[in-house]
């Protein structure tokens, strides 16, 4: 007996909520980019739910979907992490709310 | 409902939920790692081997090392006074919730609609392969290009400076 693929959906929403939640809730500029990486993890979690559960999985569609997302996913990480280095170099600090140069 | 997904499901978001409340950054990017590894089981659960082996190589492989590399350059491992939350954090936690409601209701409304049951799709690896390079060829070339540009880019973000003379 497999899963439906609700339940597949609302794990997925879920971990969406958490990411957003780590996102907004955090002082830390890298727990940010931590919950924006569980935020891209939940929608790769739905492609590869929908392209399990599609009437022609053969085509692969969001299979690809998926992979292309993890790698652009990688690279996002990639670039964020450095700019928090870069931030950190600058300021000697990754809070985020100390980072209120541009406030008017 | 499978035992399998119960249990992978429950080790993803213990794993996120982990990550986003431990105070600790090296604790959280543990955390994270566990949350990485479920979402890699959750697609083997699924019949996508690669997907699977994918997220392994560049989530747990890769990702989470980025991050502990970052904790460590940016010496954040000491606790802030100030607490690790932000000061509007009730309105983050608000905004995240209403979110999560909102999906939720959409899929348990849609419930009747999506397709509950199929067989498992016969798709090896060289079918994956032979995708790549033949109909999604040229979005594998673009996120070769992105790729090499990300990387170029992270490193000259992230190099050291020279002292510049101030004005």
């Amino acid at each position: 007996m497999t899963t439906p693929l609700a339940c597949y959906l609302l794990v997925a929403a879920l971990l969406f909520a958490i990411g957003l939640a780590g996102a907004l809730v955090r002082r830390n500029a890298i727990m940010v980019l931590i919950g924006i990486e569980l935020m891209l993890n939940a929608a790769n979690l739905n492609l590869i739910a929908f392209w399990r559960f599609e009437p022609h999985p053969e085509a692969l569609t969001g299979m690809m979907f998926a992979i292309f997302s993890i790698a652009v996913a990688a690279a996002e990480a990639a670039v964020g992490l450095g700019l928090v280095i870069s931030i950190y170099r600058h300021t000697n600090t990754t809070d985020l709310d100390k980072m209120n140069r541009m406030k008017g | 409902m499978s035992v399998v997904f119960y249990l992978l499901a429950a080790m993803t978001i213990a794993g996120g939920l982990a990550a986003v409340l431990l105070k600790q950054l090296v604790h959280a990017a543990l955390a994270v790692t566990v949350a990485f590894a479920g979402l890699a089981l959750l697609y083997l659960d699924l019949d996508a081997q690669f997907a699977g082996f994918a997220q392994i190589l560049v989530y747990i492989g890769a990702v989470t090392i980025l991050i502990v590399f970052a904790i460590l350059l940016t010496r954040s491992s000491d606790l802030p006074k100030e607490g690790v939350f932000s000061g509007t954090w009730a309105v983050g936690l608000m905004i995240a919730a209403g979110v999560f409601a909102v999906l939720g209701w959409a899929v348990l409304a849609s419930v009747r609609v999506v397709p509950q049951q199929s067989p498992a799709p016969a798709v090896t690896v060289r079918d994956i392969g032979n995708a790549l390079v033949g109909r999604y060829a040229l979005p594998l070339e673009i996120v070769g290009l992105l790729l090499t540009a990300a990387t170029v880019g992270a490193v000259i973000v992230a190099m050291h400076e020279k002292e510049r003379p101030k004005g």
